[in-house]
C-alpha cells in the first residue's frame, strides 16, 4: 500500500487494516475523522434506522422537540422572536372554561376550569420538561459512569467503598426519597428538579459499567495499553468507554422515563409548587383538585388529555431503546451489515427490566 | 453460612445509612425539617423560650435543635433503635400507631401485585417465546410495550374513572367495605381483596410489560442450549423440559428485576393509595407532607426504606436457593 494522499478518497483496505500498521502515522486527521464518523455513527444510524421501532420511537422523541421549540419561539422575548407567537401561552379566561375537546377548533383539545386552552398547555409545558429530561439523564449517565469505570479498574478499597455506596442508593426506594427531598428543597428550576429525580437512577447503572469493566479489563487490547505505558485516564478513555455505550444509551431512556414519571407524579400530588403550566402534571393537579375529575364524569377529558403527550413520549422512548438493540447486540449486527454470521441460533434480546 | 452473614451485614450497614441520611436530612440540611419545624413553633408561640420550642420540637422528632451535632446524632440513633419514630402532631397519635395500623395493608397489597404481576408476565413470555415469530409474539409484544408506556398512575385514574365510578364492578377507593367489621370473616376477606383489585391491576398492567419482554428473550436463549437439544433427543416429555430445563434457567436473571420492582412498588405506593384514599404507609407519608408533619414523613419514609431493604434481603438469601453457585463462593456469578 502507498502512503495516502490528503484529500484523496482511501484505498479500500482488502487486507481488513492488518498489515496497514507503518502507515498508521500517515493518515491524515480529516480521513481519521471520516473513517471514525463512518464507523461510529453513519453504519450504526443506518444500521439503527431499518429497525420499525427506531423509525418510531426517534419520530415521537423528535415530534416532542420541534413542540418543545414551538413553545420556545412562541415564549421567547429576544429581539427577533418577540413578535413571533405560534401558540399562545395558557392563560386563564382566554377562552370559555370547560370546553369539551373537539368542539370548538379555536381550542381543539378542550379548555379547563379556568378556561386555559388544554392544548397550549400541553406545548407550552414540554420545554420545562425537556430540560428536566436533560438534566437528569446527563447527570446520572455521568456519574454511574464515573463511579462504575474507576470502581472496576481502580479495585481495592476505591472499589469497595463506591460499590458500597451505590448498593445503598440502589436500595432506598427513589420516589419517597425524592419526595422527602423535593418538600425539604422546594426548587423551582427545572435543571435542579431533572437532577433530584435522578437522585439514585446512577446506582443501577454504576453496577452493570462496573462489571462490565471488570470483563473488560483482563481483555489483550488493555493489556498492551497497559504495557505500552498508557495512564488510567487515557486507558479507559480510549479502551473502555467506547464499550459502555450500549448500557449508557438504555440508562438514558430509563433515567429520562424516570424524570418524566416522578415529575409529572410530583406536580400531579402538588408536592411541586407552581406558577404557570409548567408541567403536564399541573393541568392533571388542576382537573383533579380543582375539577373533581375523578367524581364527575365531564370533566373527565380534562384529567385524560395532559395523559396523552406522558404516554406518547414514554412510547417513544421505550421504543428507541428496544430499537438500539439491534445497534449493540453484536451477533444482530453483523448480521444486519452482511458480514460473516455465526451459525447459532440465537438472537437474546437484552432487555433492561425496570 | 459465611455468605449469609456477609449478606445480613449488608443489610445491617444499609439501615444505619439510611437512618444516618434521614438524620442529616432532618438536621444538617440549611432548612431541613427540624428547622422548619422550630420555625413553626416560633412563629405559633412567639412569645415562648427558645429552650422551651427547642424541647418541644425534640419531644416529637427526638432532635434537640439546640444540641450539638454529635449530642443530636446519638439521641436520634438510640430514639430509633428503641423503635421510637416521634410523635405525629397531625395524627395526634405516635408515629410507631399510625404505622403499625397501615404498614400491613401496604405489604398486602404489594405482595399480590408482585406474585400477579411476575405469575403473569413470566408464564406470557415462555409461551411468546415458545411461538417465536408468530402473530400472537408480535401482538403481545406491540401491547406490552404500549401498557408499559403508560405510568402506573395513570392507569389508576382510568381505572378509577372507568371501572370504579362508571361500572360498581370494584370499589374505587377504601381498604375494605364500610359495612363489613375487621375478622377473620369471609365477608371481610373477600372484600379486601376486591379492593385491592384495582390498586394493583395498575401496577400489573403498567408493569409486566417489559418483563415479559425479558422473559422471551431468555427462554429464547435458553431453548437454543446445548443442554435443552440433548433433553429433546433423549426423549424427555415437552412438560419437563419446559418447566426443569427451560423455564428454570429463564428465570434466574429475572430474581433481580423481582427485587428492583418491589422497591418501585413501595414508592409508588405513596401515589397509588393516595389516588385509591387506600390507608395504608405510601397515604399517610402523603397526609405528613400535605400538613407538613416532619416526624410522621420521616418515619414513612425511614419504615418504607427499612420494608425495601428487607424485602431485598429476603430476596437475596432465597436467590441462593434457587442458583446454588451464588453460595459455593464463586463470587462472579454474583451481580
Amino acid at each position: 500500500m502507498k502512503p495516502t494522499d490528503e484529500g484523496d478518497a482511501p484505498e479500500p483496505r482488502t487486507d481488513g487494516g492488518m498489515f496497514a500498521g507503518s502507515d498508521a502515522t500517515q493518515v491524515t486527521r480529516k480521513q481519521r475523522a471520516r473513517e471514525w464518523f463512518g464507523e461510529a455513527v453513519a453504519t450504526p444510524a443506518r444500521i439503527a434506522w431499518e429497525d420499525w421501532r427506531m423509525k418510531v420511537g426517534l419520530s415521537i422523541i423528535a415530534l416532542f422537540v420541534a413542540v418543545g421549540l414551538v413553545a420556545w419561539v412562541s415564549s421567547s422575548n429576544w429581539w427577533l422572536l418577540d413578535g413571533v407567537t405560534l401558540v399562545e401561552e395558557p392563560i386563564s379566561n382566554q377562552g370559555p372554561t370547560r370546553l369539551a375537546p373537539f368542539e370548538n377548533w379555536d381550542y381543539p383539545l378542550g379548555t379547563d376550569v379556568q378556561g386555559r386552552d388544554l392544548l397550549a398547555g400541553i406545548v407550552h409545558a414540554t420545554p420545562r420538561m425537556i430540560q428536566m429530561i436533560m438534566a437528569g439523564a446527563v447527570f446520572s449517565s455521568i456519574v454511574a459512569t464515573a463511579v462504575g469505570t474507576v470502581a472496576g479498574y481502580k479495585g481495592g478499597a476505591v472499589e469497595r467503598t463506591l460499590m458500597t455506596l451505590s448498593d445503598i442508593a440502589m436500595t432506598i426506594p427513589g420516589l419517597p426519597l425524592v419526595i422527602v427531598l423535593m418538600v425539604l428543597i422546594e426548587p423551582q428550576n427545572p435543571w435542579f428538579i431533572g437532577i433530584i429525580i435522578t437522585i439514585n437512577v446512577w446506582a443501577g447503572l454504576a453496577r452493570t459499567i462496573h462489571s462490565q469493566v471488570l470483563s473488560l479489563r483482563e481483555n489483550s487490547y488493555v493489556e498492551a495499553s497497559r504495557t505500552m505505558g498508557m495512564g488510567t485516564a487515557s486507558i479507559i478513555q480510549k479502551d473502555i468507554l467506547p464499550n459502555l455505550m450500549p448500557y449508557v444509551t438504555v440508562n438514558f431512556v430509563y433515567a429520562a422515563r424516570r424524570v418524566i414519571y416522578d415529575s409529572v407524579a410530583l406536580y400531579f400530588l402538588g408536592v411541586l409548587t407552581y406558577q404557570g403550566i409548567e408541567n403536564w402534571g399541573v393541568m392533571m393537579y388542576i382537573a383533579y383538585d380543582i375539577g373533581g375529575a375523578l367524581f364527575n364524569p365531564n370533566n373527565v377529558y380534562m384529567l385524560l388529555v395532559p395523559m396523552i403527550p406522558i404516554v406518547l413520549l414514554s412510547l417513544g422512548l421505550i421504543l428507541f431503546s428496544q430499537g438500539t438493540d439491534r445497534l449493540f447486540n453484536p451477533r444482530v449486527r453483523t448480521r444486519q451489515a452482511g458480514e460473516t454470521v455465526s451459525e447459532e441460533v440465537d438472537d437474546s434480546t437484552t432487555v433492561v427490566t425496570q | 453460612m459465611n455468605w449469609f452473614i456477609r449478606r445480613t451485614g449488608h443489610a445491617l450497614f444499609t439501615i444505619w445509612a439510611v437512618a444516618t441520611l434521614s438524620f442529616g436530612l432532618i438536621r444538617l440540611m440549611p432548612g431541613g425539617a427540624a428547622q422548619i419545624m422550630t420555625n413553626r413553633a416560633t412563629r405559633n408561640n412567639p412569645n415562648v423560650d427558645r429552650e422551651v420550642i427547642a424541647r418541644m420540637v425534640r419531644e416529637q422528632i427526638q432532635i434537640d435543635p439546640n444540641a450539638p451535632l454529635h449530642v443530636a446524632y446519638y439521641q436520634y440513633m438510640s430514639g430509633l433503635a428503641q423503635g421510637d419514630l416521634g410523635h405525629s402532631h397531625w395524627a395526634g397519635e405516635s408515629v410507631n400507631s399510625v404505622i403499625a395500623g397501615a404498614l400491613p395493608w401496604t405489604v398486602f397489597l404489594m405482595a399480590i401485585s408482585t406474585v400477579a404481576m411476575f405469575a403473569i408476565a413470566l408464564s406470557l413470555g415462555a409461551i411468546m417465546a415458545y411461538r417465536e415469530g408468530s402473530g400472537f409474539d408480535l401482538g403481545m409484544t406491540g401491547i406490552a410495550i404500549f401498557f408499559n408506556s403508560i405510568p402506573y398512575y395513570v392507569a389508576a385514574v382510568v381505572f378509577i374513572v372507568f371501572l370504579g365510578h362508571g361500572t360498581s364492578l370494584f370499589p374505587p377507593r377504601g381498604r375494605y367495605p364500610s359495612s363489613v367489621d375487621p375478622g377473620f370473616t369471609v365477608d371481610f376477606i373477600g372484600g379486601a381483596f376486591h379492593h385491592a383489585v384495582l390498586p394493583s391491576a395498575s401496577f400489573i398492567v403498567t408493569g409486566y410489560g417489559l418483563l415479559a419482554l425479558a422473559m422471551r428473550g431468555n427462554s429464547i436463549q435458553v431453548l437454543g442450549e446445548d443442554y435443552v437439544r440433548v433433553a429433546r433427543l433423549r426423549g424427555l416429555p415437552d412438560r419437563r423440559i419446559a418447566l426443569r430445563y427451560v423455564g428454570r434457567n429463564a428465570i434466574l436473571p429475572m430474581y433481580t428485576s423481582l427485587l428492583i420492582s418491589i422497591g418501585f412498588m413501595f414508592g409508588g405506593s405513596i401515589i397509588l393509595e393516595e389516588l385509591f384514599a387506600y390507608p395504608g404507609i405510601g397515604f399517610y407519608m402523603f397526609r405528613a407532607i400535605e400538613f407538613r408533619d416532619m416526624p410522621l414523613m420521616m418515619g414513612t419514609f425511614l419504615v418504607i426504606t427499612v420494608g425495601v431493604v428487607l424485602a431485598i434481603f429476603i430476596g437475596d438469601a432465597t436467590y441462593g436457593k434457587l442458583d446454588p453457585r451464588i453460595k459455593s463462593g464463586d463470587e462472579s456469578e454474583a451481580y
